[in-house]
């Protein structure tokens, strides 16, 4: 073993492994990452695991048991650096949609015997939990995201991550704005780039999976959603999606869009 | 088929529409990849043209505050429809360049140049507004003190063949600003779309080249007073006005109006203007390093001045606020842009305003700052 390679541990919260398969979906760099660093822990990719401590964890998922609010606080104390990785760990992900409605009428429509589950009534971010020393959004992340925050890390540099929105990477791809052009209920305008414009290069509307971008005007853009609407709803139903517990997304949703409900 | 081509620059001759594939042709003979506006995906865009069929024919755009409308109305008319988000910036200024890598070699940089191989293109109609705005990035990018070799390369391979715009839409103010909707000069050249035929311009020795050989005829005075008429026409179509007489000054002496402040509420930040406007040339510059650092590769890509990591300095933004940004933007753009090139960088063509979510109108801006400082 290289006792200068870094080593990394990536652990599993309430998620559904997608970050974690991004992570292993990278073929072409796979052999170059295992190359530059030590995968000292990562049960989806393998059986075999080093104890810690380790140089860098990556964690997935959100905290939405008793049991993953203590193991958190283990994988913080065994790493140096803690990244959150994907929308579950950054914001609590699509689970955290039981922090605004009954958790007990959702648990008993999915369950026979809701009685035997041990859960918290709400989904929360790692950060809410444990320091965290980076974050990167994304359901799921972006694959060049994450190798560009890990050649960060080797290089001793600052990740260079985007602070504009999806408009920008709209625009350099040559995409038309759906908003504008088809009327289509777009989340672009507020959320943070780094997936490319996945969906409105494919003639949807952007659902904010990254989160709101730094210095963004929410509630500029709930007044125009809630112009575009295409059914009763849609606009709540954006802002409570996969970031819907991100603050700035949470506000719109529950300020801007109950008051005008009275 | 003709052995001396008796038309000479300036001269004005008609080619009917049924040869104008001829007219393409050529230019594809002559190696240039022929683009202009097509509608692919049921919206508008500017790619490539190999016959006069990818043209929008029968099209026209509804264009108001935040709303592109693309709509049928099957006219015989090839140029009628007002192009959407899309601009010629995006052949000559391409929003993604790959500039040089880095590769080090026994503990030295190696700097490898990235060879450009930019294809020669041809512009099938170029609007006033849309060509006035080339000419201003010209301005921006081929200097006396600093020239943009990308730029530089495409822009003087370019071929441009300009429309004269009958058919102005509801954001369009390209006849305050003074560029449109009539071309005078400044593309290879400049056509004219009457009923079954169009006329041609003859607006560089290049242009009348590749004219020579077409079947072109002398145009008739009654079609140029057919042609005169429409620009008279649409010239009174014009959906926006812009009153430019006190620019720069309006914006440069009142920074500190209480209505900037009002934008607040509305602009999203989301640089949509900056990106679709023809004349927005902010970039940026990243860099993607191998993992283990020995690579580097460094792109240009498109910037706007509402990333709020555009005004990042070290220890802080210099325009932390989303009404800074626009100001910084519109008093660029009407104001400190004619200080440093000698022209107010916007044409009048109206995609910041259709092409805001938020449906904010610039002409609309420029007036309530002027009724305010008024007061």
């Amino acid at each position: 073993m290289n006792p200068r390679k870094p080593s990394i541990a990536v652990y599993k919260f309430s998620s559904c492994d997608g970050c974690q398969l991004s992570l292993l979906n990278m073929e072409d760099e796979l052999l170059d990452l295992a190359e530059a660093v030590d995968i000292a822990y990562f049960l989806e990719a393998t059986r075999a695991a080093r104890p810690g401590p380790y140089d860098i964890a990556i964690v997935e998922g959100s905290i939405t048991t008793e049991h993953e609010v203590e193991r958190i606080k283990e994988v913080r104390r065994d790493a140096k650096i803690l990244i959150a990785l994907g929308t579950c760990a950054t914001s609590g992900g699509v689970q955290a949609l039981r922090n605004f409605a009954d958790h007990k009428v959702y648990a008993s429509k999915v369950y026979e015997h809701p009685e035997f589950l041990h859960y918290l009534p709400t989904s929360t971010p790692i950060a809410e939990h444990v320091a965290v020393d980076l974050e990167l959004w994304g359901c799921p992340v972006n694959k060049r995201q994450v190798l560009e925050i890990i050649t960060a890390l080797l290089n001793n540099r600052r990740p260079n991550l985007p602070q504009y929105s999806v408009c920008l990477e709209c625009k350099r791809s040559g995409t038309v704005c759906v908003l504008v052009d088809k009327g289509i209920p777009c989340m672009g305008p507020a959320t943070q780039a780094g997936c490319g414009a996945i969906c409105p290069s494919n003639g949807r509307g952007c659902y904010g999976c990254f989160g709101p971008a730094k210095s963004t005007n929410v509630d500029s853009l709930v007044h125009i959603l809630r112009n575009a609407e295409r059914m009763p709803g849609e606009t709540e139903r954006l802002f409570r999606g996969i970031s819907g517990n991100a603050p700035a997304f949470q506000m719109a949703a529950e300020s801007f869009i109950s008051k005008e409900k009275k | 088929m003709q052995n001396e081509f008796i038309f000479g620059v300036n001269s004005t001759v008609a080619l009917q529409k049924k040869d104008f594939d001829l007219l393409l042709k050529k230019l594809q003979e002559l190696g240039y990849e022929v683009v202009g506006p097509r509608v692919d995906e049921q919206t508008l865009r500017y790619g490539q043209i190999n016959t006069m069929n990818d043209l929008p024919k029968g099209y026209i755009s509804k264009q108001e505050a935040g709303r592109f409308q693309l709509i049928h109305t099957g006219h015989s008319r090839y140029f009628d429809v007002i192009p959407g988000a899309q601009s010629w910036k995006q052949f000559l200024f391409p929003s993604r360049v790959e500039l040089f890598e880095l590769n080090k070699n026994a503990g030295r940089w190696d700097i490898n140049r990235t060879e450009s191989h930019s294809p020669a293109y041809a512009f099938i109609g170029v609007r006033g507004c849309e060509l006035a705005a080339i000419q201003i990035q010209d301005k921006a990018f081929i200097r006396e003190d600093f020239t943009d070799p990308f730029y530089q390369e495409r822009r003087e391979r370019a071929f441009l063949i300009a429309v004269n715009c009958s058919n102005p839409a509801g954001t369009c103010f390209c006849a305050s600003m003074g560029t449109g909707p009539r071309v005078e000069s400044g593309a290879d050249l400049i056509l004219t779309e009457l009923d079954n035929v169009f006329l041609l311009k003859i607006g560089s020795e290049l242009g009348r080249n590749v004219l020579n050989g077409l079947p072109v005829e002398s145009a008739s005075a009654f079609l140029l007073q057919a042609a005169e008429r429409e620009l008279e026409q649409a010239s009174k179509k014009m959906g926006r006005t812009l009153d430019t007489e006190d620019l720069p000054e309006l914006l440069l002496e009142n920074l500190d109006a209480a209505h900037w402040q009002k934008i607040n509420s509305r602009c999203l930040s989301c640089a949509n203007c900056t990106q679709v406007c023809p004349t927005c040339f902010c970039w940026d510059t990243v860099d993607t390093m191998s993992l283990n650092g020995t690579e580097t590769k460094r792109e240009r890509v498109w910037d706007s001045c509402f990333n709020p990591g555009y005004s990042y300095q070290a220890g802080g933004n210099t325009r932390p606020t989303i009404h800074s940004r626009y100001r910084q933007w519109l008093s660029h753009k009407f104001g400190t842009w004619k200080v440093q090139y000698g022209t107010l960088g916007c044409t009048g063509c109206g995609r910041c305003i259709t092409w805001c979510p938020a449906g904010i109108d610039i002409t609309e801006e420029i007036a309530a700052l002027r009724k305010e400082v008024k007061k």
